[in-house]
């Protein structure tokens, strides 16, 4: 069931959106003390929500497109009077007195917000594993890990514990969890969507996204999300388009481009083949497969683990315990070895080696695509490098994030869109993810290839049994 | 290239933290792994390369000079766990 059919229920009255706010939360009570991606549940204020929608007498889809859909929020978004603690001990406690713009926008256009999910601490991480509170589950096998950093998120949609959810990524955070909770998460252009209100982490980086157990449904709500704030000068003021138009004109005739080098020698070969296979159902519709060349994705770990550090140095320099929060004694041991790494780089004496270097290699990133795309018109490749791990795996391994993140970091430090979505599971069944790529702003192609290849995919069901 | 203790010290000394003997120990080893880890970097030749940091490319973004609404003391204090006089309470810094 996508946002439409939803919605067809809601026109012919045969849900109140208080019946299906229920079911949700319902759902949330049945299956998340297995899978604990909730960090905070609104189970009154979501209810109070459904309510005031009930009343609206004709409802306007145009004024309201995500009218009575409950939606899950990543909690290093603020959300006004409710709990918003980004998965870290410092703001165990803190209640925003505004919303973040993303949510903000959620709320006009007639979201139902359920609750708050879990996350690596400050969205250090690729785990979920990192968060000060507790470990979130991967609903396909409870075993083993989410990915991160929007774990909570992810595995709320895959588990189906929301319609959807509300992820943010630096580099990896929205399309890593997404492929190994099997479901479709939605990286927009660095500037697309606006981060007033939310928990700094890189802020030259950070892009809040829609995750999905489909394409329509990012579509719909990254229509909402995207788009000029004054709050946000880093935000994009170009219009945002109707991504609904040309969603399913499918991809005969585009040029798509497949990284040689980001099918990693080390990676798992399931991967490899399915990924392979699903280039071939593009390249079936009529598309141009042609082979392209890229920097070795290692450097890119290198200039990310650089300024993502600095900037986190940066941008948590303000958790004094003065203003709101506790104190920095109540860092975690990720965001430590990160605040101490950036601060370094940054430090006198360093700065040209560390800083100035990583940031003159960022450009030729960004000119190693822009060459790229000017061939191209969308490029795909693996998500991850390996599916979802054991629970336990990030003990000891300072650089985990970074190499669960090898093929998603050189994208976001260039600030491009992507979507990560399902393409097959493995022979223990879990979800293999397939990266689709474009250029800045072009969200439309990426979204419209990803409708494409969803119409065109054979995968029997995405529902986990839990 | 292994950082020494005093320098893992004293980047702690920078950012406000606080570390354990323990943790000196633990952070000594993990950060001069990653430090190590970027200097593949080296091999990149960034001659002649300007450093970039705002990849959009967007400058001087400004808004319109209007007033627009802000809080009143009240919503913004609504939360505060410790108030007085209408201002937030803290303990004492300096």
């Amino acid at each position: 069931m996508n946002i439409f059919d939803l919605q067809d229920k809601y026109k012919e009255r045969e849900f109140s959106v208080v019946e299906i706010v229920s079911d949700y939360l319902k759902r949330i009570k049945e299956v998340d003390n297995r899978i604990k991606a909730f960090v905070t549940v609104d189970e009154l204020g979501a209810i109070e929500r459904a309510k005031e929608l009930d009343k609206v007498d004709r409802i306007d889809f145009d004024k309201m497109p995500l009218y009575g859909v409950p939606i899950a929020i990543k909690d290093n978004f603020s959300t006004k009077d409710l709990k918003t603690t980004a998965s870290a001990k410092i703001l165990e406690d803190y209640r925003p007195v505004f919303d973040s713009t993303v949510v903000e926008r959620l709320k006009k256009a007639g979201a139902v917000i359920l609750g708050k999910t879990n996350m690596d601490a400050w969205a250090h991480g690729s785990s979920t594993e990192t968060s000060d509170f507790f470990t979130t589950r991967n609903p396909w096998d409870l075993s083993r890990l989410p990915g991160g950093s929007s774990g909570g998120s992810a595995a709320a949609v895959a588990a189906k514990m929301c319609m959807a959810s509300i992820g943010s990524e630096t580099a990896g955070s929205i399309r890593q969890p997404a492929s190994w909770c099997g479901v479709v998460g939605t990286k927009p252009t660095y500037g697309r969507v606006s981060r007033y209100g939310v928990v700094a982490m890189a802020s030259s980086t950070d892009s809040p996204g829609p995750i999905t157990n489909n394409i329509i449904d990012s579509t719909l709500i990254l229509r909402v999300i995207a788009g000029k704030d004054n709050h946000d000068s880093t935000c994009s003021a170009l219009e945002v388009e109707d991504y609904m138009k040309g969603l399913e004109d499918g991809v005969e005739g585009m040029k798509i481009g497949v990284i040689k080098e980001y099918f990693l020698e080390d990676m798992n070969e399931e991967i490899k083949e399915k990924v392979k296979k699903a280039i071939e159902v593009f390249e079936k519709a009529g598309a141009q497969i042609v082979e392209v060349e890229l920097m070795d994705p290692k450097y890119a770990v290198a200039v990310y683990t650089i300024v993502q550090r600095s900037e986190v140095s940066s941008n948590l320099a303000r958790y004094d315990g003065v203003r709101y929060g506790k104190g920095r004694k109540y860092f975690g041991s990720e965001a430590k070895r990160r605040i101490m790494i950036g601060t370094h780089v940054l430090s006198s004496g360093y700065y040209d080696q560390y800083y100035l270097k990583a940031q003159k290699v960022r450009r030729l990133i960004i000119d190693d695509f822009r060459r790229v795309f000017e061939k191209v018109d969308l490029l795909l490749a693996p998500t991850t490098p390996c599916c979802a791990l054991k629970v336990g795996s990030t003990a000891d391994q300072p650089m985990f994030g970074e190499m669960m993140d090898i093929l998603v970091e050189a994208s976001s430090l260039a600030g491009l869109p992507g979507i990560s979505m399902n393409c097959g599971f493995s022979k223990e069944g879990l979800p293999i993810g397939l990266q689709i790529m474009a250029d800045q702003f072009e969200e439309d192609k990426c979204l419209q290839a990803g409708k494409f290849y969803e119409n065109e995919r054979n995968i029997v069901s995405l529902e986990p049994d839990l | 290239m292994k950082l020494t203790k005093e320098e893992v010290k004293h980047i702690a000394k920078l950012a406000e933290l606080d570390l354990t003997d323990k943790e000196i120990d633990k952070y000594q080893q993990e950060l001069s792994e990653i430090l190590e880890y970027v200097k593949i970097l080296d091999e990149v030749d960034t001659k002649n390369v300007k450093p970039i940091s705002q990849v959009t490319g967007f400058s001087n973004i400004v808004r319109a000079d209007e007033v627009g609404k802000s809080f009143t003391n009240k919503e913004a204090l609504k939360n505060a766990k410790r108030t007085k006089d209408g201002y937030f309470e803290v303990e004492q810094v300096i």
